[in-house]
This record gives structure tokens, sequence and C-alpha cells, in this order.
């Protein structure tokens, strides 16, 4: 069965995108993601030009990240001055990012630095994250206690002025390294279609060392946000989000998720972590193949209407 | 796309519906060409897959003989609105490929959909369908901005036809038009899925023993409509509440979901 996407202008097969939307949700409520470093380049790989999969991976992921959200504020687990700190930085760091896509787009160099981007983060967070879970493994079995370095314990960010007291996550931080934080992700997420909370969690932990019952909750929060952000300006000045599209990958990752968490919560945190540097590490290599290897064919036609 | 549509009525205002560019002089012919199709519009519902469209015409006036021996020739062509398109060639740079060159042709339609009796390249000498810009190999490709020395012209201008060929949106069938009674004929071109919305033009085109006779082109609209056309329409026109309503649908699956599967 087809469906007509009316802004992305071609015709599609609804169950392949019913499919790329569940296995998405599903590995999302896996892992705890919001999966837009998934779903922009399957949507790429699947002929959906870039600048409409950027702007509808952003939508998605606001629907994604809002269940979530939703349950860590019952539990309380959500920092909203701190969130809010990272949310300036983040509409910011949108907004600017939002003019680098147009100007990519305009230069023709737009898929390219899309795909660079990809490999160089997918690769660098992968990478780490492996070699994270790999020694926790190996300490698990070794029936040693998980040495994660605790909040306390201060590194250069914390010598950093401007310093404002968050009382929910019980820390007294500068909000220099927050608000640039903040500002890169939001880059990440007008360019990338991502929520970047790949990114956001770790940084947030070992680098803000900031305790992590209200880490996933923050991030959450101010990722609702800046997509959403992102959304609205995509539409505005690229009017490149496709409503169906969206809601077709919404419908199904939601329900997806659902199966995932289940999944996930069978699995030991280090085991999560590692299948999720798995998966990212391959997400990475894939796009770092198409980079390399000869293109079948050198020359890409691309009218002045929509395209990349 | 509203841009889009514009130019190409501007172009039918100013040149007429007739508007067969730089025709080779035509000679004292009697012949005269009709062609009719069966709707001005095709519409594009959500579950459009491509259609196929079959134009009827005639040939008045013609001669007897001429039209024994099979010498009448007829080629029909559907041209999509016309858009600037961008060819870019890709190169090794440090391991990775990356676009370098690229060059720009003016207003080329954005689908073409050719029918003939038979190959076009036997029915008139190729200087003449470069003229007027009959066929694929044959289409106008003037590029824009600087270009160089322009020795590589002829190789992008290949790139762009093979590229537009291989997605389907130029096509080209020498066997698509057919004599139905000894005058009358029958053509029919084929709309791809992603068949660009706009004013299409229907071009005909009557050759007499490889001599251009006459031309005849009607105005064809591609529209999007239901639901398709409100979604289109509501994202170019309030794109801020389109994009706003957008995040609203985002939340409230989000939110119905969390409901739905709550846990705790």
């Amino acid at each position: 069965m087809t469906v007509y996407l009316p802004i992305a202008e071609l015709s599609v097969n609804i169950f392949i995108i019913l499919g790329m939307g569940a296995a998405v949700g599903f590995l999302s409520g896996m892992f705890g993601v919001g999966g837009g470093f998934l779903i922009t380049p399957l949507l790429i790989f699947y002929n959906i030009p870039p600048v409409v999969a950027v702007a509808t991976g952003a939508n998605q992921v606001v629907a994604s990240s809002i269940s979530g959200a939703i349950t860590h504020f019952r539990r309380g687990t959500i920092d909203i001055k701190l969130g809010t700190v990272l949310l300036c930085g983040g509409l910011a760091g949108a907004t600017v990012g939002v003019w680098i896509f147009s100007f990519l787009r305009r230069v023709g160099q737009l898929d390219l630095v899309i795909s660079l981007m990809y490999v160089l983060l997918l690769g660098t967070v992968g990478t780490l994250m492996l070699i994270e879970s790999v020694s926790a493994l190996r300490k698990a079995s070794k029936n040693q206690a998980d040495a994660l370095r605790r909040p306390g314990q201060h590194n250069w960010v914390h010598r950093l002025p401007l310093k404002m007291r968050f009382k929910k996550s019980k820390i007294y931080l500068s909000v220099i390294p927050v608000v640039s934080l903040g500002f890169g992700i939001g880059i990440l997420t007008s360019v990338m279609g991502v929520g970047g909370g790949f990114i956001m969690v770790p940084a947030m932990i070992y680098l803000l060392r900031i305790p992590t019952n209200v880490v996933i909750g923050t991030s959450l929060f101010q990722i609702i946000f800046v997509s959403a952000y992102t959304v609205i300006v995509q539409a505005s000045a690229n009017y490149s989000v496709d409503i169906v599209l969206a809601f077709v990958l919404m419908i199904a990752g939601v329900i997806g998720a659902q199966y995932g968490v289940r999944v996930g919560q069978r699995l030991r945190g280090e085991q999560l972590r590692a299948l999720l540097a798995l998966l990212v590490l391959a997400v990475g290599l894939r796009l770092a193949v198409e980079l390399v290897i000869p293109p079948k064919e050198i020359y890409t036609v691309v009218s002045a209407g929509l395209g990349f | 796309m509203r841009a889009r549509i514009l130019i190409a009525s501007l172009l039918f205002g100013f040149a007429g519906f007739v508007s067969t560019p730089v025709l080779a002089e035509p000679g004292d012919f009697t012949e005269k060409l009709d062609i009719g199709i069966s709707t001005d519009e095709i519409a594009i519902t959500s579950d459009f897959r491509g259609a196929d469209l079959t134009i009827f015409g005639a040939i008045d006036g013609f001669d007897q003989n001429i039209l024994a021996q099979g010498k009448y020739n007829i080629v029909v062509a559907l041209e999509g609105p016309k858009d600037n398109a961008t060819v870019r060639k890709k190169e090794r740079v440090f391991g990775i490929w990356i676009n370098t060159k690229s060059m720009t042709f003016e207003l080329v339609p954005e689908s073409y959909s050719l029918s003939s009796t038979r190959d076009i390249d036997t029915i008139a000498p190729p200087g003449d369908m470069n003229n007027m810009s009959i066929g694929v190999d044959h289409m106008r490709l003037t590029p824009t901005g600087y270009i160089g020395d322009g020795s590589n012209l002829a190789e992008f201008r290949d790139a762009f036809r093979r590229a537009r060929e291989i997605s389907g949106v130029y096509q080209r069938d020498p066997g698509g038009v057919q004599f139905i009674s000894s005058s009358l004929f029958k053509a029919s071109v084929r709309l791809p899925a992603d068949v660009p919305n706009g004013v299409h033009v229907v071009r005909a085109y009557l050759f007499r023993d490889g001599m251009f006779v006459a031309a005849k082109a009607l105005p064809l609209r591609v529209v999007k409509t239901g639901i398709e056309q409100a979604i289109t329409r509501a994202a170019h026109e309030s794109p801020f509440v389109y994009g706003v309503l957008a995040v609203l649908l985002a939340v409230i699956t989000g939110w119905i979901a969390s409901i739905v599967f709550r846990r705790d």
C-alpha cells in the first residue's frame, strides 16, 4: 500500500515507513534514547530528501521523547532549572544550526556534512561507550563494584565562573558549560535531526557530574523543547516538515518503544550500553562506507525546489 | 512550488500555448494538426502511483499518397513545469567522495515523456530536433553562471539526461503513437509516480517525410487534491501555524502513548 507524502512529494510504501518507525521505536525504548540518530539516516537511505528527513526526524523526536519526559515528571526526576539553562543554549544553537543548514544546502554540501558529522559523532560516542561498557562488564564478572566516579569530585569544569545553584541536582555549577553543551546539541538537532540524548547524557554524567537520577529526565525535558523549536523553524524557513510522514513514524515509534522497554528491562545496564555502542558504531560505519566507496553515479541532479 | 506554477503560467502568458521554440521554417504545407485530451487536470491522490494519459489527434488536409506511404510521423511530448536544475559531480578528495564541480541548467522541464510513431532520430534530422528541442537527447540545456571554458558542458548535459532517465521522470516510447484510422492517431504518455505538480504542456508535432509541418500544444494541470492539497497549502501559506500543529500532533501522540501504556 502506498501513501503519498505531500511535502516530500513522493509516494512511499507505508509498510516500510511503519517498519522503520517501529524498529527505531523498539531500539529507542530498549536503550532509552530518542532514536533521531537512527531515523534520519534511514529516511535518507530510503530516498527521502535530507531536508525533509532532518525536519521530520526532529518532529518524531518530540513524540518519542514526550512520553518518557511525562514519566520522569511524575517521578520528580527532572531538574527544571537546569533544563531551562540548557534550553537557553539549545534554542540559540538550533537557530545557528538552521542558518548553517540553509547555507550548506545552498552550496551543495549538505549531504556530505550531514554524513561526516554522523560518522564523526557516532564513531566517537560509540567507541567511548563500548570501551566504558566492556570494562564495566569485565568488572561485573569479577564481582567488583561499579567504580563510576561520583559527583563531588571536581574537574576543570567546576572552576569556571558564573556559578549557579541547582537544588534538585544538588549541585553548584557554572552556567558556561551548561549553556555551551545546550548550544552544541542545539546545532546538532537542527542540522542532523537528532535529539542529542546520546551525547547529552554522557556529557552531563561525566563532564558536569550531574547525578544520574535527574540526567535522563532533564535531558528529555530540554530535547522536547529544542526539537519542537527546530520543527517550527524548519517548517517556517524550509517548508520541509512532512506531517504525514512524521505521523506514520510516530504511531509506529511509540508502539515499538513499548516493546523495546520490556526487552530493555530484562538486560543489565552494562549489557545495554555495550549493545547501544555496537548499534551506534554500525550506523556510523554504514555512513562511513558510503563516503569512501566509489558511488554508482558520480553526478547528482537537484532542481531548484526541494532537494539538497 | 507556487513559484514554479507562476513561472509556468507567465511563460504561457507571454508566448501563448503554441510556443514551439524556433520552428523549422514551415513551407507550403496544407496539413494541420489537431489534438485533444480527455481531461485538462490530473489529480494526485494519496494512492497515486503514476498515470497513463491518452491523447487523440487528427491530421487535417493530409495528402492521401503520402499517408499511404506512411511518411507522416507524429511526435507527442508531455513537458512538466520548468525549473532550474543543478548537476553536481563528485570527486575523490582525501579518500572521500565530495561534490566538487557543478553546473546549473536554465528552466528545464522537471518531467518529460515522449511518444512517437517511431524512433525520433529516424523522423527528422537531429539538427531540426535540436532546434525545436524535441526529445531528451535534443532538449535545450542552457547553462547559467560561470562555466569556465565550457569543455565539460557535454559531460554535464549527458549526466543530466542520464540521471533524469534513470529516475524515470524523463521517458521515451518510440512506438507510443499509433494510427487508429487513416488520419486519426492515439498517443499514450506516462506520468511517473513522482510527477511534479503544476502546469504541464502536451505538445504534438507533425512531420512529413522528414520535414516539420505543424505543431499543437495543450495545457494539462497536475494538482494535489483533498488532504494532500490542504497540507501543502497549509505548509506554504501559514508555515508557522503548520509547524506548531506538527509539534502539537507529536505532543498528543506521545502523551496518549504514555497514558495507554502506563505501567506504574
